[in-house]
């Protein structure tokens, strides 16, 4: 059992000569669910994709379970992007079939839990799902994979307030926090508060601060919203 | 969500009081048994590790108990839960007397305030 589950040393990463990330360093535990916050272009999509080994440091390292972050370590992670990652033509149990082909921990029995939990027509085809329900199945793609980090880039955004709620009540009953831990970007910050363990606030390619949620409210007596601004104020 | 929170206070302190007050309340009996950690976070809309430490707490205050395998159950330890009863009052008394006290009304107003008031709040519960 690794403490710094995923660990950023000294990450520095610039994109044509343009600083994303500015020497970040921290440690994400395991089994929590955490938070990236911040305002657009901070900087959290690059430290998931670093974290994924999707992208690489232009200086230091990214470890996940002791192992540096390269595209070898997809088995272990699932990451679901920010943009449509799904095939048009596919049905949705095609989708679902496709991906347990894709990745060796993809539980088809979790699938199909989360499929009924979601109210997806299997027999769908992709192309003719609402955003909301192509908003599920992303999750529900990345939720059915026992993979122990998973990743995932604004998985609320832009899907409205009875999908965000399904979207975050299947993260509750499916999750594995023994045995996942979950790292996310996202902007709704008041409605995924409550399954937060914890969060890190960025801006301009520094994080400002790494807090427990609960001791937000303790210590401060903030919500996550006003301590955000406070942060990102400084 | 399903059930709101306040943001001045941590959500397992929360969760923890609406649970003491069920169990003063009679809603939840002496010996039964609690939700699974995973429904009870579904149902709060809260992470499992909140609602872990809930359980944990609770096991601590000796309100309940958890039996390997079966999950967690309030106490059948009627003692306990009286004086949960007891201090749950308490509580909530020396909070509106330090409310009245702070709004300025001496102790005979804030006596006579109550006895006007109470036929009117009889049989009226909130949570």
């Amino acid at each position: 059992m690794s403490e710094h589950f995923v660990k950023f040393t000294n990450v520095t990463k610039k994109y044509l000569g343009r600083v994303a990330l500015d020497n970040v360093s921290f440690d994400l535990p395991r089994g929590k669910i955490a938070a990236l916050v911040g305002p657009n272009g901070s900087g959290k999509s690059t430290i998931l994709k670093l974290t994924a080994g999707l992208v690489h440091p232009t200086k230091g390292s990214v470890t996940v379970l002791g192992k540096t972050a390269n595209r070898r370590i997809a088995g272990e992670v699932a990451y679901l992007s920010e943009s449509d990652i799904l095939y048009p033509f596919f049905t949705v149990e095609e989708t679902i079939k496709f991906n347990a082909g894709l990745f060796a921990d993809f539980d088809r029995q979790k699938a199909k839990e989360i499929l009924s939990f979601m109210h997806l027509e299997p027999d769908q085809k992709v192309k003719h799902l609402s955003k909301g329900n192509r908003g599920r199945l992303k999750i529900l793609l990345a939720l059915s994979r026992r993979a122990p980090l998973i990743l995932m880039d604004e998985p609320l955004s832009g899907l409205d307030p009875l999908v965000r709620d399904s979207i975050i009540k299947s993260m509750i009953s499916h999750l594995d926090l023994q045995e996942q831990t979950v790292l996310m970007s996202t902007h709704e910050v008041s409605e995924v508060e409550p399954v937060l363990d914890l969060v890190m606030s960025i801006n301009e390619g520094h994080i400002m601060a790494i807090e427990e949620v609960e001791n937000i409210r303790e210590q401060y007596g903030l919500s996550l919203v006003d301590w955000m601004k406070e942060t990102l104020a400084k | 969500m399903s059930q709101a929170f306040n943001n001045t206070q941590p959500i397992y302190l929360q969760i923890l009081q609406r649970l003491c007050r069920q169990v003063v309340r009679g809603e939840i009996k002496a010996g039964e048994k609690l939700l699974s950690v995973r429904e009870m976070a579904l149902q709060c809309g809260v992470n499992p590790n909140t609602v872990q430490r809930v359980y944990v707490e609770l096991e601590r205050l000796e309100i309940a108990e958890t039996r390997r395998g079966l999950g967690s159950f309030i106490t059948e330890d009627e003692a306990r839960l009286k004086r949960l009863r007891k201090q749950l009052k308490n509580e909530q008394i020396e909070n509106f007397i330090a409310d009245m006290a702070e709004t300025g009304f001496s102790p005979e107003e804030i006596l006579a305030g109550v006895r006007e008031k109470l036929p009117d709040n009889k049989g009226r519960r909130r949570d």
